[in-house]
């Protein structure tokens, strides 16, 4: 263990106090993963991947997910623009809003989401009477998701947009781009970076969303029954299919933190030779 | 929200197994051998017994602890009340639980045959049945048990991993048999289950909240949220559910949790039971 922190300590003196509170967090961190893996490895593996509940799982998850990472995407960057760009009064309100759902329990999600969507809910009730029921259908998984999710990517594309320089967009003005060329042909492609490190974030978050999903969606097999979904109820199934789904999500999830990764090292390369 | 529950299990079970334990000191007797250990008192303070209940019962155990608490000063009863099969899985994985009171005898069965209690462990404490529940302003206008097969009514019930869920389905194959209503009435009816909910309780919030039409949840379960409407389903089609309780093989407090079974199955324990809709198994 010396031997590995030799080189990057200044006084070649480690010091146990720091690597060994360390460890235990590392631990705590991994061997539940470690355990997991372990656990999934089996012949039976590839059984329980490809059977039936799973299978359809994966298939809502990367559907509902991909549908509220579009939506995020459509009407994220706009709102994400007019906060980088505009001032208005109210503005710390709506940065508050915006940021509230992702230190939320799901749970307080799932609940305010029903109250005011459901059925009987605040606002449901004038879309009951036009034919529209949200609950317990796949739009709601979609809604759910969206309301945890859409806010990483907006803060995200805020500070992309936040960080361009005001002479590029003033240099396109003088050259009599309006608005929308502005945004199109100068913020967009600048921001692009961040745009797509909060696509994934999003994307993330919306394929783990549970608390939320399973109470305002309900939890019904090829309608609403997410991958999370799927695990929860797995695990008292019988833990195979619960287990090789979790190996899923996190190969998933480590896929797309690396895309992050090399996406965060570009874009600070980037900023680097500017 | 469950996996709240399990998380603090969870950090409960790392605390208590790291935790300072009553170091059982070599205690040398007259007459016995010097390293004969005896095992730490749990007189010495406050003791907690862990029941682990089936989600119907989180009225009645939740007084039914309380007044155990009273009659045993120093004794908190840590209630967790979950679907049947939750509490199940929640033992095999290794929670501490010292009673476990289910809503059926499968998972009981389960932990009798995974060694974790005790083969004539297991008494029957109550009797439970089913009903048909509706929001009060029953928005789908649902009369008669037949009504619950019309196409595009939603139906909320428990999964089939969770006891109430199982009865269900139980119920409708019982009624599938009858003529008048028809041999693919458990198939309709079953087609217009809109969520399988993972415990009993969240079933009857659903329809509390008025986002299902109907649901399949147990008479004490209507009985505790009173303004919900209900439809009887005919004795000779519904199921009797038995609930049993037992100690766990290995919890620390045995007598403790022996005389909360036994306050259980008391005139005063199965009043309460009665009191909140169950059936009394002792008359």
């Amino acid at each position: 263990m010396r031997r590995l922190f030799r080189n990057l300590s200044i006084d070649r003196n480690p010091g146990w106090v720091f690597i060994l509170p360390s460890l235990v967090l590392i631990g705590l961190l991994g061997l539940p993963l470690v355990a997991l893996v372990w656990r999934a490895t089996g012949k039976d593996f590839f059984g329980y991947v490809l059977s039936p509940v799973a299978l359809s799982a994966l298939k809502l998850s990367l559907l509902t997910s991909t549908v509220s990472v579009l939506i995020a995407l459509a009407a994220g960057t706009p709102l994400a623009y007019i906060l980088a760009r505009w001032n208005f009064r109210g503005k710390t309100a709506l940065e508050l809003l915006i940021d509230l759902p992702v230190v939320l329990p799901p749970s307080v999600a799932g609940l305010a989401l029903l109250i005011a969507f459901g059925r009987q809910g605040v606002f449901g009730v004038w879309l009951y009477k036009i034919g529209i029921s949200l609950p317990f259908t796949t739009a709601a998984v979609v809604i759910a998701q969206t309301f945890v999710s859409a806010p990483l990517f907006v803060r995200s594309a805020h500070v992309g947009f936040a960080g361009i320089d005001k002479k590029l967009e003033e240099a396109a003005v003088v050259e009599g781009a309006n608005e929308w060329q502005v945004f199109r042909f100068v913020m967009f492609p600048l921001a692009g970076r961040a745009l797509l490190t909060g696509l994934v974030l999003t994307w993330t978050r919306a394929m783990g969303e549970f608390g939320a999903t399973i109470l305002f969606a309900g939890n019904l097999e090829g309608k609403t029954q997410t991958m999370p979904l799927a695990i929860y109820l797995g695990f008292e199934r019988g833990l195979g299919v619960a287990i090789a789904l979790s190996v899923m999500l996190v190969v998933v999830s480590i896929l797309l933190l690396s895309i992050l990764r090399r996406l965060e090292r570009r874009s600070s390369g980037a900023a680097q030779d500017i | 929200m469950k996996h709240f529950a399990l998380l603090v299990l969870l950090a409960a079970a790392l605390l208590s197994a790291c935790g300072p334990v009553n170091a059982p000191a070599p205690v040398p007797t007259a007459g016995l051998p010097t390293t004969t250990l005896i095992p730490p008192t749990a007189t010495l303070e406050p003791r907690t017994l862990n029941v682990f209940a089936a989600a119907s019962l989180t009225g009645a155990f939740t007084e039914i602890g309380h007044n155990f608490e009273t009659a045993n000063p120093g004794v908190t009863v840590a209630l967790n009340f979950a679907g049947s099969q939750t509490l199940g899985t929640q033992i095999t994985q290794g929670a501490l639980a010292d009673v476990f009171a289910s809503a059926n005898h499968t998972e009981m069965d389960k932990l009798v045959s995974g060694g974790l209690v005790q083969q004539d462990a297991p008494r029957d404490f109550l009797t439970n049945k089913l009903v048909v529940i509706l929001p009060s302003n029953n928005p789908a206008n649902v009369q008669t048990l037949q009504d619950l097969s019309r196409p595009g009514l939603k139906l909320v019930i428990a999964a089939d991993t969770v006891p109430a869920g199982k009865y269900a389905r139980q119920i409708l194959a019982n009624l599938s048999q009858d003529p008048s209503f028809g041999a693919d009435f458990q198939t309709r009816v079953l087609a217009n289950v809109v969520s399988n909910e993972n415990d009993v309780k969240l079933v009857v919030a659903k329809v509390q909240l008025g986002e299902a039409d109907a649901g399949i949840v147990y008479i004490s379960d209507s009985i505790a949220a009173p303004q919900l409407l209900t439809i009887d389903i005919p004795m000779n089609f519904n199921v009797v559910a038995k609930y049993p309780i037992a100690v766990l093989i290995n919890t620390p407090k045995p007598a403790l949790a022996a005389g909360f079974i036994t306050y259980v199955l008391s005139p005063a324990g199965q009043a309460i039971l009665k009191k909140w809709g169950f059936t009394p198994i002792t008359p």
